[in-house]
């Protein structure tokens, strides 16, 4: 009787990619309920036009490469793409928008660089700083008002009227509370700005809610194990630490409140800075790598032409990924310590 | 006695679903007789045994049958009794699928034991302490034990140790592993919970024979059967004990050596060494109890508990089965049910290995049987692509980074994978279990390795050839200086000679000084033995011209079109070469005729020119610089092994017994350059004919002896510095365990020649001593 020779170990653990993705999107939902209870439904059709953005692009170019659709699209990552493109982006911001910054991700940041697994760079991020870059316009008069700032969000009519037929109504759009910070600080004290419809009062009206909500996904992706603790961690804390020793004079910079509550931070921190692909791997370089992505984050916030930097921290760290790996393995055991660096090929 | 132990605990980890339940529910059963019993001669790692019985002879279950080959091996008995019916090559259980001499036995139902004893008994003495040490571990030997938790390393070699005087040991620490950390795997568990004090028992024989001070049994918390036994066996030995019975948290793969050493040492075995190295020695509690029944019952290894599990059985669990048995029939009595997809692993689900069929047999390292459904292990599907998730390295209990040793084995850059370490990874599967991408990282890691043993094996090869050829190319240099600068001189005699021959006028004179040196130039035309074969060598060359011509013309026939002389060709080039190559050995005696005279001629003549002293081979200052040239080319051995230690392990064990035997030979010149200078002293302050005959005599034999005591402690030395080695090989992979395993065994003869000399010669030296007393007094 011939037997069937696998090799070791012939055990395997329930985890599969396709789970770790899906679960990823289920934590997401949380942010995505107040967003669209908040802010109105711009985001939920942003949402539902990357994904199938996303999924359409992804299986054009696996038939162009002439590799397995419904195998690789069952990897769940272009929709994880889409979905995360769908929540970054302006909720109003027009359809092509999201349509552009979809296809790119997917076709120049992913598949072009070998697919899954392979891509340096962020896709979701590439899409999205391709699209602020082009399109500062669309990508910063876009942003929905919430209902907490005295105004009904956008319906679904609404919403879909903006965006596709680009009909943007003045009465669901509002600064977003970086943007405004920046701009209104040096003319005003914190008290007067915080009195800002945008703010209302005490935080942000709305999104200090939408950022509590993706703070609960992401502890729910630590706990299911999914992604580790050392990346969000070390980007909160470095961002919390530059604000408060550069900036804790809230009547010339932007408070530590709004930093960590409002614009990308929450989502940024547990679901992008976090994809693995693209960051780095070792424990500790996980550590640096988030540390760096919470300063440039607060540099450019700071210092930078753009309200927000969540895309442009974590790309350039996407550089730095390789660099900190090979700097930061681990002590092996029986090792008195760790390996640094790598050899050159044909080194001795 | 127990002693509070702090736990430490290793980085990684994994917890697969256990399923040792299944098998657990009944006590061990003991697996009836098969028909016929397949004993591979290598159940260990070493020399297989060679066999001590033949085909046809009936044996005793127990009897040996194949005795230990060398020091790194272990005997095998007969787990029946039986008739031998075959000496042949067979499957055996291995990855690769081999074939392997195996000693075949048709049982006769009996169970006839051979006559067995207790060694105490067998020595009469009343305590174990009483008997040497080296005798016990003699008894393990011959008793076939090797390790039975993993690759089957001789128990004997482990239990080696350097001793001093005192008897004391650099080894403290005896642990247990009880650990059986695998799923499904529940062998040493049923052992422990059964045969408690047979594990005790046993590893009071290892505590004695290491002369540790205390002994660690590791057992994982999900055993509570087993610690409770051992616990309660604990209680009934009388003495001072010092075994402590260690619960760990359960945890994959905490059974591994050198996760238990960590998590209750809280040491790290050193990357490429061996727990010796820090005081420990490590063994599995089923070696404990076979050493316990060896040592006070004579019973040699030949059966061993074995787990037979998974869902495609029916009734799983724990059987005593006999060496030998086959996979198929043990199967059979768990009430096998073969799959679509049948799968049986020997061994457990993280690391045992896939059989290629069941007609195997169960060997020394056999722990478990496991015949999974298929949906209880499912078939890995399509590997997805790696999303740097980082899991692995979570699990990594080596602290490795497993998605970079993915990375770089696939993309065959093992430089980057060997300074990630790929070496220290210790095939648990930890990685590969958690991979949410399924991708089988462990085999990546095992063809790395392999493809890297390989290219360094060819680099050793390649190095060692140019290193030879660079060597010969530089002798041969000056082997054609020499015979200038010879050539030159010789010419510059004759000259001189014949200046001489004019000067002195005289024809017929021919003084002796004259005679020396016409005999040294001349010597070699005047050999009737060489004239003979100049003639035959011209005699040959115009044979050989002649046919040459005549196969021309042949040849010139062929081309014209005439094929019938093309037989001719063939024979005259036969011919032809017939008479090359008896050019070639008559060139050749003559040459060793023609250096023959030379040496007679050159001998007289050096004798009536040289003083005594450089004449004389013995001399002490021919022997000193001999003794240096020694000890020069040795230093440089030491210094080319230190290299290749850096590089690589291949050449490294080669290049070790080039030393050994150079050491050896240093010992010697040094022995006989202070021997001679002993001697020549003697000679000047004894003129005494009478003492000078005698004291020499007695002085040499002395010295020689002391020499060959010295002598025999460098051999130890050097044994017991082999073993190490091999021990560590045995740690690091297999390849090169079978060359150091060896070596091993020739230091050990040596060893022994030695011994043997030296006793001897104690012995004469002794009767001379005796013999000079009695001439003195007389
Ligand atoms: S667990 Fe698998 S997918 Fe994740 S990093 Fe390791 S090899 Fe890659
Ligand atoms: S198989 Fe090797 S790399 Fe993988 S977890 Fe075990 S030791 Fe680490």
């Amino acid at each position: 009787m011939a037997l069937l020779t696998l090799s070791s170990p012939h055990a395997h653990g329930s985890n599969s990619t396709s789970k770790v993705m899906l679960t990823v999107i289920l934590a997401t939902l949380p942010g995505l309920a107040v967003t669209t209870g908040l802010f109105g439904f711009g985001t939920l059709v942003n949402l539902l036009l990357a994904s199938v953005t996303a999924l359409v692009t992804e299986a054009l170019i696996l038939k162009i490469r002439k590799r397995p659709i419904g195998f690789f699209l069952r990897d769940y990552s272009a929709l994880l793409t889409g979905v995360l493109l769908g929540l970054a982006l302006p909720p109003l911001a027009p359809w092509w928008i999201t349509v552009v910054a979809t296809a790119f991700a997917i076709i120049f940041a992913k598949q072009l660089y070998g697919g899954m697994g392979n891509n340096p760079f962020n896709p979701a991020m590439v899409g999205y700083a391709l699209v602020l870059v082009s399109f500062p316009v669309q990508m910063t008069t876009n942003w929905a008002a919430s209902s907490q700032m005295g105004v009904d969000p956008a319906g679904l009519g609404d919403a879909l009227n903006a965006i596709f037929g680009g009909h943007v109504s003045d009465a669901f759009t509002g600064a977003t509370p970086l943007d405004a910070y920046k701009h209104q600080i040096a003319a005003k004290t914190a008290e007067e700005v915080l009195k800002d419809s945008t703010f209302n009062g005490f935080l942000n009206g709305g999104w200090a809610w939408v950022n509590l909500a993706y703070l609960a996904g992401g502890i729910f992706l630590i706990w299911k194990r999914i992604i580790s603790w050392h990346i969000p961690v070390s980007m909160l804390t470095a961002l919390a630490l530059c604000s408060l020793l550069l900036g804790w004079d809230s009547d010339m910079y932007t408070p530590l409140s709004l930093h960590l509550l409002s614009g990308a931070t929450m989502i940024g921190a547990f679901f992008i800075a976090t994809d693995p692909v693209s960051a780095a791997t070792t424990p500790r370089g996980r550590l640096i790598y988030g540390a760096g992505t919470g300063i440039f984050l607060y540099l450019i916030r700071t210092w930078g032409a753009y309200p927000d930097a969540v895309a442009f921290s974590v790309l350039l760290m996407n550089f730095a990924a390789p660099f900190i790996d090979a700097y930061t393995q681990p002590r092996t055991y029986g090792h008195a310590k760790a390996a640094r660096g790598l050899k050159k090929p044909g080194a001795k | 006695m127990t002693h509070l132990i702090q736990l430490h605990s290793f980085d990684g980890g994994i917890h697969p679903a256990e399923n040792k339940q299944q098998s657990t529910r009944k006590p061990v059963q003991i697996a009836p007789l098969p028909a016929e019993l397949v004993l591979p001669l290598g159940q260990h790692i070493g020399a297989p045994a060679d066999p001590c019985v033949s085909v046809g002879e009936r044996v005793l279950k127990g009897q040996k049958i194949a005795e230990p080959h060398g020091f790194v091996s272990v005997a095998l008995h007969a787990p029946t009794s039986g008739e031998i019916i075959a000496i042949e090559k067979r499957a055996i259980p291995h990855a690769s699928g081999l074939q392997d001499l195996c000693m075949v036995i048709r049982p006769d139902g009996e169970e006839r034991w051979i006559e067995h004893q207790s060694l105490l008994t067998e020595l009469t003495v009343d305590d174990l302490t009483d008997i040497e040490p080296a005798k016990v571990v003699e008894r393990i030997r011959d008793c076939g034990i090797a390790g039975m938790g993993g690759a089957g390393f001789p128990t004997s070699v482990k239990l080696t140790v350097k001793r001093d005087e005192q008897g004391s040991t650099p080894i403290d620490t005896l642990i247990l592993n009880g650990a059986e950390c695998e799923p499904y795997i529940t062998a040493d568990d049923m052992l422990m919970r059964e045969r408690a004090d047979e594990v005790l028992r046993g590893a009071q024989v290892l505590l004695y024979l290491l002369n540790a001070e205390r002994c660690m049994i590791g057992i994982e918390d999900n055993k509570p059967e087993a610690i409770a036994a051992l616990n309660e066996a604990a209680k009934s030995l009388n003495e001072e004990h010092h075994i402590d019975v260690v619960t760990i948290p359960t945890k994959y793969p905490s059974g591994g050596e050198k996760q238990l050493i960590q998590i209750l040492t809280g040491k790290e075995v050193p990357s490429g060494g061996i727990p010796a190295q820090l005081g420990i020695v490590c063994q599995n509690v089923g070696t404990a109890a076979a050493i316990y029944r060896a040592v006070y019952h004579g019973e040699p290894l030949i059966s061993r508990i074995a787990t037979i599990t998974g869902d495609a059985t029916r009734e799983p669990g724990n059987w005593e089965v006999l060496l030998g048995t086959p996979v198929s029939h043990l199967l059979q009595l768990a009430g096998y049910q073969p799959q679509q997809q049948p799968r049986v692993i020997m061994g457990g689900p993280m690391m045992g290995f896939a059989l290629p069929h069941t007609e195997l047999p169960v060997v020394k390292t056999t722990n478990c049987l496991l015949a999974p459904s298929e949906q209880e292990m499912p078939v890995n599907q399509m590997a997805m692509a790696c999303i740097r998730c980082g899991m692995c390295t979570e699990a990594c209990p080596a602290q490795l980074l497993p998605q970079q040793l993915y990375w770089f084995s696939r993309a065959e850059e093992y430089d980057k994978a060997e300074q990630h370490h790929l070496f220290d990874c210790i095939e648990c599967g930890a990685c590969s279990y958690v991979c949410p991408s399924q991708i089988p990282l462990v085999q990546y890691y095992r063809h790395a390795k392999g493809a890297i043993r390989e290219e360094k094996a060819a680099q050793a090869k390649s190095e060692r050839a140019k290193e030879r050829f660079e060597r010969r190319q530089a002798r041969h240099e000056r082997e054609l200086e020499e015979k200038e600068a010879k050539r030159k001189a010789r010419a510059e005699a004759a000259a001189q000679s014949a200046a001489a021959k004019k000067a002195a006028g005289s024809d017929d004179a021919a003084p002796a000084a004259g005679n020396a040196s016409a005999v040294s130039a001349d010597a070699p035309t005047t050999s009737p033995q060489l004239e003979k074969l100049q003639k035959q060598l011209t005699a040959t060359q115009t044979a050989i011209a002649k046919t040459k011509e005549k196969l021309a013309e042949a040849q010139q026939a062929v081309a014209a079109g005439d094929e019938a002389m093309q037989t001719k060709v063939d024979a005259f080039t036969a011919a032809l070469e017939k008479s090359q190559t008896k050019m070639k050995d008559i060139a050749r005696d003559m040459a060793a005729e023609k250096k023959a005279l030379k040496a007679q001629a050159a001998a007289p003549a050096g004798n009536a020119e040289g003083g005594p002293d450089k004449g004389d081979p013995n001399s002490p200052d021919r022997l000193k610089r001999k003794w240096e040239t020694a000890q020069a080319r040795l230093d440089t051995a030491l210094k080319r092994l230190a290299e290749a230690k850096a590089e690589g392990l291949d050449t490294v064990e080669t290049l070790q017994s080039g030393i050994d035997k150079q050491q050896a030979r240093v010992d010697e010149a040094k022995a006989a350059y202070e021997a001679a200078l002993q001697a020549e002293q003697d000679g000047s302050s004894a003129p005494d004919a009478a003492a000078t005959e005698q004291a020499p005599a007695a002085a040499d034999s002395a010295a020689e002896a002391d020499s060959l005591k010295k002598k025999v402690l460098a051999q130890q030395d050097r044994l017991a510095k082999a073993t190490e080695r091999l021990n560590m090989a045995q740690q690091q992979g297999l390849d090169t365990v079978e060359a150091l395993a060896k070596g091993v065994d020739k230091q050990q003869q040596k060893l022994d020649e030695l011994q043997q000399q030296l006793a001897s010669l104690t012995e004469t030296a002794a009767a001379s001593t005796a013999k000079t007393t009695e001439d003195g007094t007389v």
